[in-house]
Order: structure tokens, then C-alpha cells, then sequence
């Protein structure tokens, strides 16, 4: 039984191992950010984003939905222009994608992306024609 | 130094020079102004001149799918925000085509029963669905005379970045006000009708005596549907 145990605790070890290779040891797993596209200049240092952001977010949505004020400070295409993964095109496809990776770490569902675009606008524009 | 050394000297260091905690010159210089919004004095329209719309034709209605990432390939259940619809007087045989959509009235019954506050007009007249409050319930789709309104039943993918939509809400023409918010001066069916040599859908705001839809109002006799509901609706009809 105790041999089960190990043999259990051993193969978890490796599997754990083997997916977080990139990661430091520890018992959680930190989420990766990717980098923004390069020579892009984020609307706010990285500490205020990461604390601020959904109301940043939540209250442009207002302004611009019942405002129509649109191109302002603050918008969530404008995160998806920089933020795209170049590997999948998209903020939340992957989970290492810029959004997901975080927001799987702290364990908060958005929901943004089940209407929003995850992708830029170019990108959408290309996947059009075919 | 120079003098002309020193003052370049100065203007290179005041580029990254902290104006305030987090806001740097390069950034304002950066920043593009956001648009003025809706406007109260404005008040949008369409004209739908029905004796130049063509039997048969749905290029408004392609433009619209496209325009908007709406199902290309419509089934019965697909969100439609505009239709064709085919009427016959029988006594007379006269038979007219007509596009419907959302006719953005003033008093819009959808606003009236939304128990959320999501169905909303805005200052400019626009009356649309703040998807971020919709629940759901279909309530605006049975208030509307007009069958504008669709329920999104299943999940969406690749949808425009200018217009989110997705599954458990509900939707309507929007009068493409991602365009008109841009400051593009039409929509995605009148540029399409026009583009086809029709041109009987004609958008504008009908609260500037100057502009085309405002002319042509005062030029030629149009009705509203089913303006027995007192609804004083954006969209006005010619012909029918």
C-alpha cells in the first residue's frame, strides 16, 4: 500500500515535472504572461493594470455601449491589439494566453471573450475570406 | 555647449521627463481623443424608398450578415437583423418588397419591458441591448411590433472585434453604430443598396433640416408601420 503511494506520488511529481518545466519549483503553479507585441507602450505601468484593470474595463463598457464614446483611454480591444499571442493570434484560445494564464491562476471566470473577439481585427479580417 | 546643443539636449531629456506618477509627455503625445459620443441633438434615420427596391434582391441583407458577423448562411434559428419581407395588396395585385429592421422608435416598447434596464435608446436615438445587463428572458422580443429583435441560442465564435454578440442575449439592428461612432456617415445595408444601383435605403439625421433623409421627408409622402402605436419611429417607409 505504502509503495501504491509513492509510486503515485512519483508519477505526480513527473507529470507535474513535465508540464511546468519552464516554471520554478513550488507548489503552485505561477501563471506564464506572455509578452506584449513588441514596441507597444501599455496604457498604464504593469502594477496598476494588474490591480485595476477589470474597473478600468467595466467602466469604459458603460461609457462606450450607452455613450458611444469610443477610442478612449481605456479598452478591451485595445489590450487584444497588444496582447494577442503570436502563436494562437488570441488573448484567451490557449491557456498561456495572456488572459487565461492569469485568470486560470486566480481562479476567475470571464466571460468577456463568450461575446468579444479575442482576437485583433486583422486577424479576424484574414481568417474572413475562406 | 552650444546654445542650439544645450536646447536639444533639454528637449531630448523632457520626452521622458515624468509629468505626474505613471504619465510621461510621450504618452499624451501618443494618446488619440476619444470620440465625442451620442449626441442628443441628432436623431438617426433611415428612408426606405420602396417603389426602388427590387423584388428578389437581399444584397442590404448580405451586407448586414457581413457587416456584423451574422450567420452567412441563416437557419431558422439564426439572429436576423434585417429581412425582406413581400407584400401584396389582393385586390389591386400591387406588390411591393420591403426591408424590415428595427425602426429605432422614440418610445420603444423593448426599453419599456426590460426588467434590467438592458434594451436602452440612446441620446441620438439609437435603441440597442447593453449585452454586459441582458439576461436573456425574450420579454423586448415579444414587445416588439415589429419582430426586430432575435435571441442568440448557441455559442459564437470569431465574432468582429467592432461588434460583440454571443450566446443568451438578445440583439437587433444596431443602425451599424460602431460606423456612425466612428463618424462614417452610413450604414452597412444603405452602402450595399446604393452600391447595387437601387439606392432606396437612404440614412441620415433627421434632425438636420440640411441633410439628405431630412429632404426628402419633407419631398415625399412616407409612413411609418403600423404608426397607429404612436411609436414615432426612425424608420420611415415610401411607397407602401
Amino acid at each position: 500500500m505504502r509503495s501504491l503511494a509513492a509510486l503515485i506520488g512519483l508519477l505526480a511529481a513527473l507529470s507535474a515535472g513535465g508540464t511546468l518545466a519552464a516554471e520554478p519549483a513550488g507548489r503552485t503553479p505561477k501563471p506564464v504572461v506572455e509578452t506584449a507585441t513588441a514596441g507597444t507602450q501599455c496604457v498604464a505601468p504593469p502594477e496598476v493594470m494588474r490591480r485595476s484593470h477589470m474597473d478600468f474595463l467595466k467602466h469604459q463598457r458603460d461609457d462606450t455601449v450607452h455613450g458611444g464614446i469610443r477610442g478612449a483611454k481605456y479598452s478591451l480591444k485595445g489590450c487584444i491589439d497588444c496582447h494577442a499571442s503570436p502563436k494562437t493570434g488570441s488573448v484567451a484560445k490557449a491557456e498561456t494566453n495572456f488572459c487565461v494564464s492569469c485568470h486560470s491562476y486566480a481562479a476567475v471566470k470571464i466571460d468577456c471573450f463568450g461575446c468579444h473577439a479575442s482576437k485583433p481585427a486583422e486577424a479576424v479580417a484574414q481568417k474572413e475570406p475562406k | 555647449m552650444s546654445r542650439r546643443g544645450f536646447l536639444g539636449v533639454a528637449a531630448a531629456g523632457l520626452a521622458g521627463v515624468m509629468l505626474a506618477p505613471g504619465i510621461r509627455l510621450i504618452e499624451i503625445a501618443q494618446a488619440a481623443a476619444p470620440t465625442a459620443g451620442a449626441s442628443p441633438k441628432v436623431r438617426w434615420g433611415m428612408l426606405i424608398d420602396t417603389t426602388k427596391c427590387a423584388t428578389g434582391c437581399t444584397d442590404c441583407v448580405t451586407a448586414c450578415n457581413t457587416e456584423n458577423g451574422l450567420d452567412p448562411k441563416p437557419s431558422p434559428t439564426s439572429a436576423q437583423w434585417i429581412r425582406k419581407v413581400e407584400i401584396k395588396e389582393i385586390k389591386t395585385g400591387r406588390a411591393s418588397s420591403v426591408p424590415v429592421m428595427c425602426q429605432h422608435c422614440a418610445e420603444p416598447p423593448c426599453v419599456d419591458v426590460c426588467p434590467t434596464g438592458a434594451s436602452f435608446k440612446r441620446a441620438d436615438g439609437i435603441v440597442l441591448v447593453d449585452r454586459h445587463s441582458c439576461i436573456g428572458c425574450r420579454y423586448c422580443v415579444m414587445a416588439c411590433p415589429y419582430k426586430a429583435r432575435s435571441f442568440v441560442h448557441e455559442e459564437l465564435s470569431d465574432q468582429k472585434p467592432d461588434v460583440p454578440r454571443g450566446k443568451g442575449c438578445v440583439e437587433s439592428c444596431t443602425l451599424c453604430v460602431h460606423r456612425i461612432d466612428k463618424g462614417e456617415k452610413t450604414t452597412a445595408c444603405a452602402e450595399a443598396c446604393t452600391r447595387a444601383g437601387h439606392g432606396a435605403i437612404v440614412f441620415g439625421d433627421l434632425n438636420d433640416a440640411g441633410s439628405e433623409i431630412s429632404r426628402r421627408v419633407r419631398e415625399i409622402q412616407t409612413t411609418q408601420l403600423r404608426a397607429d402605436l404612436k411609436l414615432d419611429l426612425g424608420v420611415r417607409y415610401h411607397g407602401i
